[in-house]
């Protein structure tokens, strides 16, 4: 494929246009659904469940304002991050310790079964609305606010809350589902992701930043799932890119002192497919590599990539390999905003981002932030050896904080 | 011009086929018709590597071509990347949601195309739907992934002392992401079947079918779980 060459300059954040979206509510092109939730609250469909305060209040596409809990967090985790990328909620859940907050990593909660679902199609619309209104219902029992870790789950529920205000016929059946389950039926007042929460405690983050970023340069790509879908409900900002992209992830990077550097693909999707990078990675690895990274590579040259989804990390990153040996302009490291925020605030490569889990070299990046790499190496390797020698069981928190 | 690639399957097949698609209860809140302007395929993924087109598809069912709608359902829908890029349609129209329910109706009627599209895929079907979870770390095995590079290994061969290397207390497994209660499996198990989802995976792959609902119905009968 012979790529159009386009005249694109580094230009940080602010859109070449200088054009800033300013929303206004009250001409919102879509209903705010949260007055519809908390009307079918009130008429005894189902339990509203508050956001617990205090809470941040952030500005959505449309100028509203969304409520982020700081704390008091039920975090529903994201499979693929948990099971092949888990510094990703290793560093969600660090953060939280780090800032004292109150949390609770809950063992009463199934993936959204989402990825299965963009994969292969093999469930339906009551399913799939059960399977998160049962996850929402073990929230609510808990006293613990959802707090979404993938952008995929946070996505389709959003879609999912969207068909169950919509449609009484839908959710008389999933009730019934749910009640026979003997729990209750909840909907959460708002839904949110773990960036929002990210967005939310990026000036508590900037305070205590102790890696110098100023050389630094990362290219983010924003995931398709987070935005797109139900697109009303996504953090946006008019001091990043003009509030015409989504700040996610953006606001925070900037604010612990990276440079945001801009590409002309960055709404393209990262090739994941769902389908795809289980049973097709042809497709996955040409996408991911040809239309995100090498345009990133060329046009700013990152020292890193960050996201804020579990298939997008996983896309970005472990396509490189396979690239590299066709001799391509790859090889740049991958990871979560959450593992690079933890890195900045003085988390353990290793013990905390276990950035050994990703497919490519972080290793000069840590380096170019002051990062000793192999003297953290080393101490992961002491951890391992007590681990295998009996002389502790698990690495634990106390470890690492 | 009008498709005829499938003339063997009667036009009334067809024609269930695409009652089915357009009785999905999203639908008409997917598809408002379509100007034709081509800002989906601009925005779509697959549209550069397959033959594939989101306004094919939007432009298909607002045109109610059944001949074309069979082809699609047969040779475009697993195409689909299912990353919603293309909701930016001026038209409001969503063409990855009209395909989501596409697959829907082709999985429930075991077309044979989506047995071919999913054959590799259904340990993972069995993964999620009796665990909850949708990969788990053992599966980052070096020939399931051998393009991921000598990483993968690497994982492999440290897994479960790397998973004991991790802080969160949930996460110090290999065969699920994470800890998963079993009452909370009960409860997944019990939606499946509620909501016709076992049922239609019997269509799909039968074996696979006979398989899980054993794992289920066994889990479900030892624990006195019962389904009212
Ligand atoms: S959801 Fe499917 S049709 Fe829509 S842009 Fe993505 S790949 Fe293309
Ligand atoms: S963007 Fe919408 S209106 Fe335009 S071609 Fe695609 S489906 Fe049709």
């Amino acid at each position: 494929m012979n790529r159009i060459s386009l005249p694109m300059a580094p230009r940080g954040t602010t859109p070449e246009t200088g054009r800033t979206f300013s929303p206004d509510p009250d001409n919102a092109p879509e209903e705010d659904l949260r007055e519809a939730i908390a009307q079918l609250g009130r008429e005894g469909e189902w339990i509203v469940q508050p956001v617990p305060e205090p809470y941040y209040e952030a500005r959505t596409k449309y100028g509203r304002i969304k409520k982020i809990p700081f704390e008091k967090t039920w975090h529903h985790k994201s499979c693929g991050q948990c099971g092949h990328i888990p510094g990703y909620s290793t560093s969600i859940f660090w953060l939280n310790r780090f800032l004292g907050y109150d949390y609770f990593d809950p063992r009463d909660q199934t993936s959204c079964t989402a990825w299965n679902y963009y994969a292969s199609a093999t469930s339906n619309q009551v399913a799939q609305a059960a399977v998160a209104m049962r996850n929402f219902s073990a929230a609510y029992e808990t006293g613990y606010y959802p707090l979404i870790h993938c952008g995929t789950s946070f996505g389709h529920y959003k879609e999912v809350r969207h068909e169950l205000v919509h449609n009484h016929d839908l959710r008389r059946k999933v009730r019934d589902v749910i009640t026979k389950l003997g729990r209750p039926f909840v909907m959460p007042e708002e839904l949110v992701h773990y960036s929002e929460w990210m967005y939310a405690i990026r000036d508590q983050l900037k305070s205590r930043v102790v890696v110098d970023l100023s050389d630094i340069t990362a290219t983010v790509h924003p995931a398709c799932h987070y935005y797109k879908l139900q697109s009303g409900d996504a953090i946006y900002d008019p001091e990043i890119y003009g509030g015409q992209r989504t700040a996610a992830v953006t606001a925070v990077v900037q604010d612990l002192g990276a440079h945001v550097a801009d590409y002309s693909t960055w709404y393209d999707c990262c090739g994941f497919g769902f389908r795809h990078i289980l049973v097709q990675r042809d497709f996955t690895r040409s996408f991911a590599t040809m239309r995100k990274i090498e345009v990133m590579k060329e046009e700013a040259n990152p020292d890193v990539v960050l996201t804020h989804d579990t298939g997008c990390v996983t896309s970005l990153d472990k396509s490189q390999f396979a690239t590299q040996a066709h001799g391509r302009n790859v090889g740049v490291p991958v990871m979560s905003e959450s593992q690079f925020a933890a890195l900045a605030v003085g988390a353990h490569p290793f013990r905390v981002a276990q950035l050994h889990w990703h497919s490519t070299d972080y290793r000069p990046l840590l380096a170019k932030m002051g990062i000793d790499v192999e003297g953290a190496w080393a101490e992961f390797q002491e951890d391992l050896s007590k681990i295998e020698k009996g002389a502790m069981d698990y690495l634990t928190w106390d470890a690492v904080l | 011009m009008l498709s005829n690639l499938y003339p063997e399957v009667p036009l009334e097949e067809k024609q269930r086929l695409f009652d089915q698609v357009k009785a999905d209860a999203r639908f008409e809140d997917y598809l408002y018709g379509c100007y034709e302007c081509g800002i989906c395929v601009a925005a779509c993924p697959s549209a550069r590597f397959y033959d594939f087109s989101p306004r094919k598809i939007a432009q298909t069912l607002a045109r109610e071509d059944i001949e074309m709608f069979y082809e699609q359902m047969n040779d475009d829908i697993w195409n689909c990347s299912q990353c919603f890029s293309c909701v930016r349609c001026p038209r409001h129209n969503n063409p990855g949601g009209l395909i989501t329910i596409m697959r829907e109706v082709a999985v429930t009627n075991g077309l044979r195309s989506t047995k071919e599209a999913l054959a590799g895929y259904t340990r993972i079907i069995y993964k999620i739907m009796t665990t909850g979870t949708q990969v788990s770390p053992d599966m980052l095995q070096e020939d399931a992934f051998p393009d991921w590079g000598p990483q993968v290994k690497e994982v492999a061969s440290h897994l479960d002392l790397w998973r004991r290397a991790l802080p969160p207390e949930t996460l110090h497994t290999t065969g699920l992401s994470w800890q998963v209660e079993e009452r909370t499996m009960l409860e997944l198990y019990t939606i499946w079947k509620l909501t016709g989802v076992l049922d239609m995976i019997s269509e799909l792959d039968e074996g696979l079918h006979d398989i899980m609902e054993e794992v289920m119905d066994d889990a479900l009968e030892d624990q006195g779980f019962t389904i009212a």
